[in-house]
């Protein structure tokens, strides 16, 4: 086991920021009081259970609940009829929008089933079990319709036709005939022929990628009170509790002001839970019953209905001078969206060169509507399937030129300057010092022995943002602080947003109680997601702390009869010509002599953090069995500075587990009639600790310059390389070269024999 | 000025014109500009009074939230990219 942190220029610089604190919800975790949405109980709650659609595509013709609103026990029972017509309105949901039609749509069919899972009905009983019996006599009267589940499939001509009414938006422009291409996309940089003809070597080659599930332990849950006064409770399992208010009021048309949403702690999202799914039904059901209604997926729900990450084709062309100078690339991607339009193809296009220097550039992307559940964010969406196609290219590339891979990254890799193919000039970024501390790395300077072993590398990159965050401080009369947010709590965030607050006014983590609370009890704060949090949410720490330091310099002016501008902080302590406080010495004084002190902020930085990750890997493969045993993985990541850690370590490691996963496993498997076959995890392989050596990771910390302590964010880029990292080492293991994932034990025993047929 | 770059699938509208310098401060003044120099422009990248939900533009380096709003100094780059939701 290694954990190491390069500082690049941070060293000795704070007393609170770089330390390990115990995590502030830390004994609640480990002794099971931390309450979770399934452990909510409210007098007289209902349960509630959702009808799913047993077919892929089908309409509609009637649904008849007489029978299951017959059934003892049944509280009340509801359709799609009882949820308000919502027109195609979009909602701004701060990171990324949604057509609320397709939402309400989502959360219950109308006319049409779009995928197997597909809610279609729902009833509230006195216990769960009747819930379901009560379902299960609703009798839906179906016209099946043919199905469609892979990408290409789905952009014929000939495909189902998911929406009559869905046009390809080419950069603003409708096509005249309805498809399921929801979106082309494009972009252009120098002369693509030109960059062609100037390389001296060119390698193309075609990936697919399988749908993958986001994987978090907590299923969706919900418990809803409707009250009588119309003011609607929600407890709720979900990333951002301003996004789940929005859209629950939004699909239930009433004003944002009547919904209440208390975040509950979260047993994992990474993308998958900022979408509602659940709220509006238990809303109506609780409406109609006069209870609070609680629902739970089922595991399989959960497979079947919630949002999966797209599968992929991608086509990745890259040409290099044979000294190693990469001069063109060209990528064509189609990206699955799900039963409806809107999915990670943006991002997949943005970031398919975004590790490199490419002065010749070309892009194609399409978005494919197909018979799977909508598809939703996972961890730097679209990231990764498209570094599986360049960083698998330029390892080949690299062979080809006869250059050694890492001396061939850190020769084309993106820096300061570097004009990404979608246009923007990256500022200070880390991606140079990752691949240097990847060249000095045990690991990478280690001898790997042995047959059927090899090694392979490959980096990522994921934009981060900034968006909304407010947090208030209000500072107890012995100078501790409790610190109310937004931001539910996914990775520890609590406490590396305290930490802040702590670094800049002098005292201890655990001098700060930071409560993560509902949206009546602080201000808008974004979704925990998009690697924002401990960067936006602990700048707003870091502003309320100064916004409370400006106010006790006001007050400490009057008790030691001097001006403001005559003290200075130091260190967090207030210190003027004859008087010098700490931070608790002054608020303990301050409360005795007035106004109780309230500290303050709301942020909404424009501005990405930028991270960039290299991942290298050891592998074993099994020639007989094609089964790939991990030997040795080591993360290397810039973040910018590392507030906490341990937690940084604990996102690399996270990451890079279910990029591994990805790349070896995870997949749907779906049969004939587009019926997912593997919908548990049983059969839905995702790796344990009995799969996996310890995760090593090295930290670089290349300042963000547009954050306080210069923190980038981090939860996002370690699921990029992985694939890439594996394929690359399975290649100088086997000599076969892996073009789809997940390459499980029988696709890359085929391609074994294949390769020793020589076909 | 600032340097507004034309999203290749809209140049077009622009005869190939693949960028643009523009007296601006902000992004709703790119929009109007932009649109009377190619007209269309507007129609390709608002919904109504705003940017389209599809649509975020990056300023200098930074993508930005404020949409029409955002604050455009002398010799900043302006782009329009697709909207990205994260993990």
């Amino acid at each position: 086991m290694s954990q190491e942190t390069k500082q690049a220029s941070s060293n000795g610089k704070y007393r609170v920021l770089g330390t390990r604190p115990v995590r502030h919800d830390g004994a609640d975790k480990v002794t099971g009081k931390a309450i979770y949405t399934a452990d909510v109980k409210a007098a007289s709650m209902a349960n509630g259970f959702v009808l799913r659609s047993p077919h892929a595509h089908a309409r509609i013709k009637s649904i008849d609940t007489s029978a299951a609103e017959a059934l003892d026990g049944v509280l009340a029972v509801m359709t799609a009829e009882d949820l308000p017509d919502v027109t195609d309105k979009i909602a701004d949901l701060g990171e990324g929008s949604v057509n609320l039609a397709h939402l309400s749509n989502n959360v219950l069919a109308q006319d049409k089933v779009l995928y197997r899972g597909h809610a279609v009905a729902a009833v509230a009983a006195v216990n769960v079990h009747i819930a379901e019996e009560a379902a299960n006599l609703i009798k839906v009267e179906y016209e099946t319709l043919p199905s469609v589940t892979w990408v290409l499939d789905a952009m014929k001509d000939d495909a189902p036709l998911l929406h009559e009414n869905l046009y390809t938006s080419s950069g603003g422009e409708k096509a005249d005939t309805a498809s399921n291409v929801g979106v082309h996309l494009n972009f252009q940089q120098g002369d693509l022929q030109k960059g062609f003809e100037e390389a001296d070597a060119v390698v193309e080659r075609e990936f697919k990628m399988a749908t993958v599930h986001q994987g978090y332990i907590e299923p969706h849950a919900v418990v809803v009170d409707w009250n009588h006064d119309g003011r609607i409770k929600v407890w709720a399992s979900t990333q951002g509790s301003f996004t789940c208010r929005q859209q629950t009021a939004e699909v239930l048309q009433v004003p944002l002001s009547h919904v209440t949403v208390v975040p509950c702690e979260i047993g994992g999202g990474f993308g998958g839970k900022i979408a509602i799914y659940l709220e509006p039904l238990a809303a109506v059901l609780s409406r109609k019953s006069g209870r609070p209604v609680q629902i739970v997926m089922r595991r399989n729900d959960v497979f079947e209905a919630t949002g999966p990450t797209p599968g992929a084709f991608v086509r990745v062309k890259l040409g290099a001078t044979k000294d190693g100078k990469l001069t063109a690339g060209e990528a064509w991607l189609a990206y699955e969206s799900g039963a409806y339009p809107g999915g990670m193809l943006g991002p997949g296009c943005m970031c398919v060169f975004s590790c490199y220097d490419i002065p010749n550039a070309l892009v194609d992307g399409y978005e494919v509507c197909l018979n799977k559940p909508h598809i939703k964010a996972y961890r730097a969406p679209g990231a990764t399937q498209a570094a599986f196609a360049t960083e698998s290219v330029m390892d080949e590339l690299a062979e080809k030129l006869g250059i050694d891979i890492l001396e061939f990254q850190q020769k084309n890799a993106a820096k300061e300057g570097t004009r990404r193919v979608d246009g923007p000039v990256y500022p200070k970024v880390g991606l140079v010092e990752c691949l240097d501390a990847a060249a000095t790395s045990d690991h990478w300077n280690s001898t790997l022995e042995g047959p059927h072993r090899g090694r392979g590398i490959a980096s990522g990159f994921w934009f981060g943002c900034g968006l909304k965050s407010s947090v208030v401080a209000s500072v107890n009369s012995d100078g501790t602080i409790n610190l109310t947010e937004g931001s539910t709590d996914i990775g520890g965030t609590r406490t590396s947003i305290a930490m802040q607050m702590a670094e800049v006014l002098g005292l201890d983590a655990q001098d700060i109680n930071p409560r993560v609370v509902d949206t009546d009890n602080i201000g808008y704060t974004d979704v925990t997601g998009g690697s924002r949090t401990t960067f936006a949410t602990g700048m707003a720490a870091y502003e309320a702390g100064l916004d409370l330091q400006r106010q006790m310099t006001e007050r400490a002016a009057e008790l030691w009869d001097c001006n403001s501008e005559d003290i200075q902080i130091e260190s967090g302590n207030f210190v003027s010509s004859s008087q010098t406080a700490t931070f608790k010495e002054l608020a303990t004084e301050l409360f005795k002599a007035g106004e109780p002190l309230v500290g303050r902020a709301t942020v909404a930085p424009d501005c990405s953090t930028n991270g960039f990750g290299t991942h290298i890997v050891d592998v074993e493969v099994d020639m007989d069995t094609g089964k790939v045993k991990i030997l040795r993985y080591t993360v290397i990541q810039d973040a910018g500075k590392a507030i906490h850690p341990s937690y940084v370590e604990g996102q690399l490691q996270g990451g890079a587990v279910q990029g591994i996963g990805w790349a070896l496993n995870e997949e749907y498997f779906f049969d004939d009639d587009g019926e997912m076959r593997n919908a548990s995890f049983l059969d839905y392989r995702m790796p344990t600790a009995y799969d996996l050596p310890m995760i090593d990771t090295i930290i670089v910390e290349a300042e963000n310059p547009d954050h306080p302590y210069g923190v980038r964010g981090v939860g996002e880029t370690p699921i990029i390389p992985p694939p890439a990292a594996i394929a690359n080492a399975i290649c100088h293991a086997t000599g076969v070269r892996m073009e789809e994932l997940p390459m499980s034990p029988p696709r890359l025993w085929k391609a074994i024999q294949q390769n020793q047929d020589g076909n | 000025m600032a340097i507004v770059f034309i999203p290749s699938q809209l140049r077009s509208l622009t005869k190939g014109i693949e960028q643009v310098q523009l007296d601006v401060r902000n992004v709703r003044q790119v929009i109007e500009q932009l649109e009377d120099r190619f007209p269309g422009v507007r129609e390709r990248l608002c919904d109504g009074d705003d940017l389209s939900p599809a649509i975020q533009v990056c300023v200098g380096q930074n993508i930005s939230t404020r949409g029409m709003f955002t604050k455009i100094e002398a010799d900043h780059e302006v782009h329009f990219l697709p909207a990205i939701g994260g993990g």
